[in-house]
């Protein structure tokens, strides 16, 4: 230990520290956010959020009996694309998919046996507009089966089938445009919103409930001090948080991780900055839990899953939401965790995010101050 | 502020006790001004938030041209692409460096690449190709960009002699595919969302109120004084109930009234239907926080356990993916999920008409899990209290 008599202030600074270290371990609260949350959040990121629709449950009314609508008729069965769940006439499978038991209908016209013989050929897809995700992705793919289905049958005759302009398009640093490979990336950020700001906001508003901070600013201890003290825990707590999804989103999830372990802890720590001046305003601005949960709630957890571009994209919101977006810091962690997760480092891309984080975080806990100051007095 | 027993309503329809319990449970939750603000205010920001932040559209696209060919048809392409309504801006990129740049810094989210053929092959009735390099970061919105991409081509390649032999060939016979969206013609993408997050506002609203009730009174000793008055157990829980059905109520009657006048998205189904599934799906969300707030000792554990249920339960209502594309262990999980199933109910009275039998298959699930979530929580009540 250090000695109280020579090193006062170091010696005040680490009995500080580990008394909120112990405080913070004993809390079965924090437990639940810094693990079994972020673990829970990266499994329902990972497991039940998944935007590529993989095989959807679709009806096929035949209305042909021509060899060729047979044929295509088994291509779509065969496709991994659908599951042809039921088929019947566009009436019947109509009623079914108000039900939702099937997201569409797949229509082969009566002619249609006479048109691909002249060398065309017209299908008819029918989506649940309900689910307008859904909707768009199934008609691209029916059109995929249908215009694969015809090359194949052409080239078996002997005709050149290729469409005049071709677009040869590649995905990069996601050729397989898994969503996973986004989502889980994106969950990190919110598990390290969730510590640094709806964790630290809960805690310290129950200390200032509870009077427990008057008594400590009563010790000689500095306000710097005092405020360093509360942040250097929890800042621990979220780097560690964050390795323990980072390890679950590479090794589980098998998310690729392209950047570099130093780049990736360098955007976490300058992240934590901000989240944990948020945090403390917070608690310190307002003296209830119930009310300091609620505004961590609104102000830190929503906008980073709503307005930070990690599932909706910003350029496409109406001008006033796109404003807000630019003082929400989550927006500047997602490109650089997207980034650094799928494509590599680019300190190009990541300096500047830093350096517009750090402002926050400077500006953040100059408030914190002020208001720490104001509430003492 | 002072509650009376609305006169519309025969005193008689139940017995003075719960009379009682009912105004004092309302009072509890509406008395504070500031718990009052926060009934209402975050559901209304989150009704705003939503709506005009979630969409699955991309505009204001900024795109790279890399255009080594520099013919008709490739400026053909381009000056589509310009004067398409989800497109801001089209750089020029003069390099392959500058396009690796371009999309690593995610100044552009595609860039495409027109080789020197390019306009000759198509001039020459050869098949033409031309690449195309997708952000795959933003996966989901370089997909969308993509299909915006076909779509241009689609309607250039008519013109083109080799698209031309092609259309002579079929002399007016169809060929490809026609796509109609029944319930949603034109794919809004807020038709879908408004009635989803109906479901998703009076989970959290009614769950955050009835799980702080049992734990509040816990924490300030109050549910003693209780527990020696005259009510019994079960008149106590009932009257607990009785705050977030009214809070659910009332949002979702806001919400329902909201969604069609602003966002216009259609009504179509029948109300009273809706109204009926609401009540079981309100009664299966209090019993989760009713259980939530008898396993509680404070109101901090009261709220923590709030969110973590209430966010997998979002999550996993269909509102953030499709339940069909989720593991099929997943989907069974998401039987027990109140939301997963009035989602349906709600997307089904607003765009689909959905008839009686349908909501009523969507209700019994709610009804049953009203049934055991408050059974185990009256039960849990009365052990906690021996």
């Amino acid at each position: 230990m250090i000695d109280p008599a020579r090193h006062p202030r170091a010696a005040r600074f680490t009995a500080m520290m580990l008394k909120e270290t112990r405080q913070i371990l004993r809390d079965p609260s924090t437990f639940l956010i810094a693990f079994v949350l972020p673990v829970m959040l990266l499994f329902l990121m990972g497991y039940g959020v998944n935007l590529d629709a993989t095989s959807t449950r679709v009806g096929m009314a035949v209305e042909d009996d021509s060899g060729a609508a047979g044929s295509l008729a088994g291509t779509f069965a065969a496709s991994r694309y659908f599951d042809v769940v039921e088929t019947g006439s566009v009436q019947e499978l109509g009623d079914r998919m108000v039900a939702g038991d099937i997201r569409a209908i797949i229509v082969i016209p009566q002619q249609f046996g006479r048109e691909v013989a002249a060398g065309g050929g017209e299908i008819q897809v029918i989506t649940d507009g309900a689910l307008p995700n859904t909707a768009s992705f199934v008609a691209g793919q029916a059109e995929g089966v249908r215009a694969t289905w015809a090359a194949q049958r052409a080239s078996d005759h002997g005709m050149a089938v290729a469409p005049p302009i071709d677009v040869l398009s590649r995905f990069w640093f996601n050729p397989a445009l898994a969503s996973r490979n986004f989502l889980v990336p994106g969950a990190i950020a919110i598990v390290m919103t969730m510590i640094g700001s709806l964790l630290t906001a809960l805690v310290v508003a129950r200390e200032w409930e509870r009077g427990t901070l008057e008594a400590l600013m009563a010790t000689p201890i500095g306000m710097g001090e005092f405020l360093l003290t509360k942040i250097v825990p929890y800042f621990a707590l979220g780097i560690v948080s964050m390795t323990l999804c980072t390890l679950l989103a590479i090794f589980l999830f098998g998310v690729p991780f392209r950047g570099s372990v130093f780049a990736l802890f360098a955007i976490a720590a300058v992240y934590l900055v901000p989240a944990l001046g948020q945090g403390l305003l917070i608690s310190s601005a307002l003296k209830n839990q119930f009310v300091a949960s609620q505004v961590a709630l609104l102000t830190a957890f929503l906008p980073t899953m709503l307005l930070s571009g990690f599932v909706f994209e910003i350029a496409s919101m109406p001008k006033l939401l796109q404003a807000l977006t630019y003082i929400v810091p989550a927006r500047y962690l997602i490109p650089q965790i997207q980034t650094v997760f799928l494509a590599g480092d680019d300190w190009g891309l990541f300096a500047p995010n830093m350096a517009i984080l750090l402002g926050f975080g400077a500006v953040l806990f100059g408030l914190c101050v002020r208001s720490t100051r104001r509430r003492i007095a | 502020m002072s509650l009376r027993w609305p006169r519309f309503l025969p005193k008689s329809l139940i017995g003075p006790r719960l009379r009682a319990i009912f105004r004092k449970e309302l009072l509890a939750v509406l008395r504070d001004p500031r718990a009052r603000l926060i009934l209402v205010t975050p559901p209304l920001i989150q009704f705003f938030l939503f709506s005009f932040a979630s969409t699955m559209e991309v505009t204001n696209i900024r795109i790279g041209v890399l255009d080594l060919d520099g013919g008709q048809w490739s400026r053909e392409i381009v000056e589509r692409i310009e004067g398409s309504p989800n497109v801001r801006e089209v750089r020029v990129m003069r390099s392959d460096a500058a396009l690796e740049k371009a999309i690593d810094r995610q100044d552009v989210i595609a860039v495409l690449r027109f080789g020197p053929e390019f306009s000759a092959d198509v001039d020459a009735g050869r098949p033409a190709a031309f690449g195309a390099v997708y952000d795959g970061r933003r996966s989901n919105a370089a997909q969308i960009v993509s299909s915006y991409m076909q779509r241009i081509v689609g309607d250039v390649s008519p013109a083109t002699p080799r698209g031309s032999a092609i259309a002579a060939r079929l002399d007016g016979r169809g060929s490809g595919t026609t796509v109609r969206n029944w319930f949603n013609p034109n794919l809004d993408y807020i038709w879908f969302v408004m009635p989803a997050l109906i479901a998703i506002i009076a989970a959290v609203s009614s769950i955050a109120v009835v799980s702080q009730s049992v734990a509040r009174e816990r924490e300030l000793g109050t549910l003693d004084q209780l527990l020696v008055s005259p009510l019994r157990t079960h008149e106590i829980l009932i009257g607990k109930m009785f705050p977030p059905i009214v809070v659910g109520l009332f949002n979702v009657t806001l919400f329902v009234i909201l969604t069609p006048l602003v966002f216009g998205v259609p009504l179509t189904g029948s109300l009273p239907l809706f109204y009926l599934s609401l009540v079981f799906y309100l009664l299966a969300l209090t019993g989760i926080g009713m259980l939530i707030s008898v396993v509680s000792a404070t109101q901090q554990q009261a709220f923590l356990g709030m969110f973590a249920l209430t966010v997998p339960m979002i999550i996993l209502s269909g509102y953030a993916s499709p339940v069909d594309n989720m593991p099929g262990w997943l989907q069974a999980i998401t039987w027990l999920n109140p939301p997963t199933w009035f989602l349906v109910v709600s997307e089904g009275t607003f765009l689909k008409a959905m008839p009686a039998s349908d909501v009523l298959s969507n209700t019994w699930p709610l009804a049953v899990q009203a049934v055991l979530s408050l059974w185990a929580a009256s039960a849990l009540f009365r052990s906690r209290m021996e």
